[in-house]
């Protein structure tokens, strides 16, 4: 007896390795996997989805909650990064889609990602409350908005003041000599913020004049960051004081106390929507219908108007989140998000020739 | 009936040696092959032979990168191995005063995810910083360094390797031939004289080894150059740019194929070094003996009060800034940064997350290389194949963390590999852990195991005891302390490293040390410089636990053989 079955005991130490590697993430898999049966639809409300989204991570958790309530059995794996990020991984897992649900992200990705043919389009319940210029025109819609974000410039009035300079309230402020070494901005390839105000800049100048202008701004530019909430922070530290960033950020880092002034150019913002879609693949979740459902209820809608002045359904009370102007829409240029989605590539690729040298690590 | 045993002996020796190799072969060099091959191929699977690499030295942007980094890996190393050289020397060779605490300081860094390092940078030397702004303005001067970049990366480099380089050359000048040194003075050879002439040649392959791990170290880290590379790009960080910012993976694989080849000629003059350094010592050597010398201490004691006051004062800005409220604006304490449920730490979970990883990979680690190590140390069959799985062994070892998490995905991402369950759960991050990390258990293992006289085993078998018996009566308590130092060695190192995992890691298990990327990357630097904060804490708790157990076991055994040693 012991002969025999002290190697294979030996064995098996190390075997079990491999065999438990095997085994047990099997239960993880199938709560991930698309392709795991379809025994979910029996019971509807007890899966788990995988989310992908470009939401602010201090958003997230407070947005979910009415879900949670709601939905108290389904799981939410949310992938969150950059905008530039998720489009690249939407598009790069195109022939075999992880997400469920895109939530929350640049509709002009989302248009790059139509075109693609990634997209199931589904027109959530209550999708004719959102106004006509935050959805797709068709219909089922194959996009549907929540809230539009655009360009705001957090600029620390301490680290100016010590420096003696004026705060500089429009684009062309920016590109003034003395404020060189001092401005960061998003870097368009990775952040959606960075991608909206370029396309603002271009649609106020045209093209021409528009790389001209960012020439310049380049020779003024420090660093270009990751995400679009980056120069918000590092202007609200001083560690550079001035941050091309988005409104909801700079207002946030001003209500927590940091010596901020939130300038939205007088010549106006550059925007996007943020906005939802259902990823086409083999088998579709309810579950991720019922997410879509939900992100744009009353609950929801409420909660991004805690944070954004501009959402997709009007809401009756009509307050302002603190910080923002009395109409946060006439700041908006007058922008054509699909000219801007066919030209995400050429600009993205013109960028990147002209100023990835100064672009921070991704 | 003895050769009967003799006979299952052998076939268990086989079975055990068949097994290392072949796990060795699917974990290791299966996904190498993957990865190289997809060096040569194009987005949608066409060869293409060279052509990825045309691109990358075609395309400005990235080819610099390759310049970048080679500047960064040169400094770092010239001025680290430097620092490290005095620093070893004092400690090992002078008469200086606390020795034991400099050595502590000197690893301390070891604890600490190299993102630190470079957020403990700005802290100190960034716009803001406690020296650039001169203590906020309290002190007269201001001192600024332009951080972000090469300056700043190299710091980050330095602090990084220092430990590492530290710890070889310690090993070298602790051993010394103290003969030679008297021959010398007999010669009338003056002080630098046998500098040069005794202590350097006895070391020469240590500083040649440190040299290597330096440059192969900070060649391929990636947390540092993230956090205060500003617009300095170096091949790691252009791995991550495109595999994670562009998706472009075959891209990713060439940039990959550059990462390795340090490592790879560091691997190879390594193998080369250790061959030679073995004849250095012989039984006849005689202990290095430290002479009195007032001015040389006092030199010395200089020398490791600013460095280690130096990494000391990186460890501090980190914890310091952890608690304050709104740098450098509202400098009062309090615990907000350490509330991660507002960024991308998403609270907790991934600090839980990072801790049962890093256990999982200590006991399945320590276990898997103190195997593979005794099936390749004390077979005496299949000599080919042992050398084989020797080699496989330290492989490693020439890996970076980019690389296995790179060749990874290619690997357990195919649909077709019948091991593909394993992506995305906690359980390719733990085998990647532990193949990160194999080759230094495995030598810790090998190196126990050789201590133990192969008698005891030459015994059993003429008594007819089986080889089981012997490796768990004998052989597991003997090498006990070995196995706490791999333990330990795989918990910390699980805990601070992030160039494979950054790849592997599933949406709904983030570890900690990628939480720290991401909220650098938000701008969110007090929470990263918190967890951080938390990450070391927990390392050196895991450290003192093991000089615990490592001290409670030296007692008790130390004790038991003098009670042995009265009874006979």
């Amino acid at each position: 007896m012991k002969k025999w079955h002290y190697p294979i005991l030996a064995s098996f130490l190390s075997l079990a390795v491999l065999a438990g590697c095997a085994q047990a993430p099997k239960s993880q898999s199938n709560a991930q996997a698309p392709a795991s049966g379809g025994s979910n639809a029996a019971a509807p409300a007890s899966g788990a989805i995988t989310v992908y989204t470009a939401l602010e991570d201090d958003q997230i958790k407070t947005y979910l909650e009415s879900f949670k309530a709601r939905y108290p059995d389904v799981k939410v794996n949310i992938v969150r990064d950059s905008t530039g990020i998720i489009t690249a991984k939407l598009l790069a897992e195109k022939d075999n889609p992880q997400a469920d649900v895109v939530w929350g992200t640049a509709a002009t990705s989302l248009l790059v990602l139509e075109q693609q043919g990634v997209l199931e389009a589904y027109s959530p319940k209550g999708v004719e409350r959102v106004s006509a210029e935050f959805k797709d025109s068709k219909e089922p819609a194959s996009w549907v908005g929540i809230d539009a974000w655009e360009t705001a410039v957090a600029v620390n009035t301490k680290e100016l003041e010590k420096r003696n300079l004026p705060i500089p309230k429009t684009y062309e402020d920016l590109i003034k000599p003395e404020y060189k070494g001092l401005i960061v901005m998003p870097n368009p390839a990775s952040s959606g913020t960075g991608l909206l105000t370029i396309n603002g800049i271009m649609q106020l100048k045209g093209e021409q004049e528009g790389w001209v202008y960012l020439d310049k701004l380049h020779e003024n530019m420090a660093l270009y960051t990751h995400s679009g909430s980056k120069p918000a922070k590092m202007a609200a530290s001083g560690e550079y004081p001035i941050g091309i960033s988005f409104g909801y950020r700079s207002i946030t880092e001003k209500k927590k106390g940091a010596p901020i002034e939130v300038v939205f150019p007088s010549e106006g913002s550059g925007w996007d929507v943020e906005a939802n879609a259902l990823m086409k693949k083999a088998e579709i979740k309810p579950e991720a219908k019922l997410f879509l459902d939900w992100a744009i209820s009353d609950e929801a809608m409420k909660a991004y108007n805690q944070n954004f002045a501009i959402v997709s359904v009007k809401q009756e009370s009509g307050t302002l989140p603190e910080g923002y102007a009395v109409d946060p829409i006439k700041q908006l240029i007058k922008l054509d998000l699909k000219k801007a989605a066919e030209n995400r590539d050429n600009v993205l690729a013109e960028w990147e020739k002209r100023y990835a040298t100064k672009s921070e690590p991704k | 009936m003895n050769a009967a045993r003799q006979a299952t002996g052998k076939t268990m020796q086989k079975w055990l040696i068949s097994l290392v190799i072949v796990t060795l072969g699917v974990s290791v060099l299966l996904p190498l092959i993957q990865l190289f091959s997809r060096a040569f191929y194009d987005k949608s699977g066409q060869f293409i032979g060279l052509n990825n690499f045309v691109t990358y030295f075609s395309t400005p942007a990235l080819s610099q990168s390759v310049t970048n980094t080679l500047y960064i890996s040169s400094m770092t190393t010239v001025i680290a191995v430097t620092l490290a050289f005095l620093f070893a020397y004092a400690l090992t060779r002078s008469g200086i005063r606390g020795k034991g605490a400099f050595r502590a300081i000197a690893l301390l860094p070891l604890f600490a995810p190299t993102m630190m390092h470079g957020i403990a940078l700005t802290y100190l030397f960034g716009n803001q910083g406690v020296v650039t702004t001169g203590v906020f303005g309290m002190l007269p001067f201001q001192w600024s360094i332009d951080l972000y970049g090469p300056v700043g990366i190299i710091l980050a480099e330095i602090v990084y390797v220092f430990p590492q380089a530290y710890l070889i050359l310690a090993v070298s000048l602790a051993f010394a031939d103290y003969q030679l040194y008297e021959a010398a003075d007999t010669l009338g050879a003056g002080n630098w004289r046998k500098f040069f002439t005794v202590t350097v040649p006895s070391i020469k392959y240590g500083i040649v080894s440190a040299c290597f791990v330096c440059f192969t170290l900070s060649f391929t880290d990636f947390g540092a150059p993230k956090v205060v590379g500003g617009q300095f790009s170096v091949l790691a960080t252009d791995v991550y740019k495109q595999v994670i910012g562009q998706q472009n993976m075959t891209m990713g694989a060439t940039v990959g194929l550059l990462l390795i080849i340090p490592a790879l000629a560091a691997f190879i003059v390594d193998r080369i070094v250790e061959r030679k350094q073995h004849s250095a010592i012989t039984a006849k050597s005689k202990p290095y003996r430290i002479k009195e010398n007032r001015f040389r201490d006092f030199f010395f004691t200089l020398i490791c009060l600013c460095v280690s006051g130096f990494l000391l004062l990186m460890m501090a800005a980190v914890v310091i800034a952890s608690f304050i409220k709104v740098w450098p604006y509202n400098l009062e304490f309090g615990w907000q940064h350490y509330d991660f449920s507002g960024v991308a730490g998403e609270g907790m979970t991934p600090l839980w997350n990072s801790i049962l990883v890093a256990l999982l990979a200590a006991a399945i680690g320590t276990v898997v290389t103190f195997i593979a190590a005794y099936a390749i140390e004390k077979s005496q069959v299949w000599k080919g194949l042992r050398q084989t799985g020797y080699f496989l062994s330290i492989l490693p070892l020439a890996l970076p963390g980019l690389v296995i998490g790179l060749a990874y995905i290619f690997f357990f991402n195919n649909p077709d590999n019948p091991l593909h369950g394993l992506y995305g759960s906690i359980w390719i991050l733990i085998l990647a852990n532990v193949i990160h990390f194999f080759a230094v258990g495995f030598i810790t293992a090998t190196s126990a195991l050789k201590k133990l006289d192969p008698e005891f085993e030459q015994a059993a078998e003429s008594m007819g005891i089986s080889q089981i018996k012997v490796f768990w009566r004998v052989t597991v308590p003997v090498c006990t302390s070995a196995i706490i130092e791999m333990a330990v060695y795989f918990f910390i190192n699980s805990m601070v490293t992030i160039s494979a995992v950054v790849f592997l890691y599933a949406a709904d298990f983030k570890l900690a040390s990628v939480s720290i990327v991401n909220m650098d990357d938000a701008g969110d630097v007090a929470p990263a410089a918190a967890m951080s904060v938390l990450i070391v804490v927990l390392n050196i708790i895991a450290r003192a636990c093991a000089e615990w157990m490592a001290a409670h076991l030296k007692k008790r055994t130390t004790w038991s053989n003098q009670e042995k040693g009265q009874v006979a």
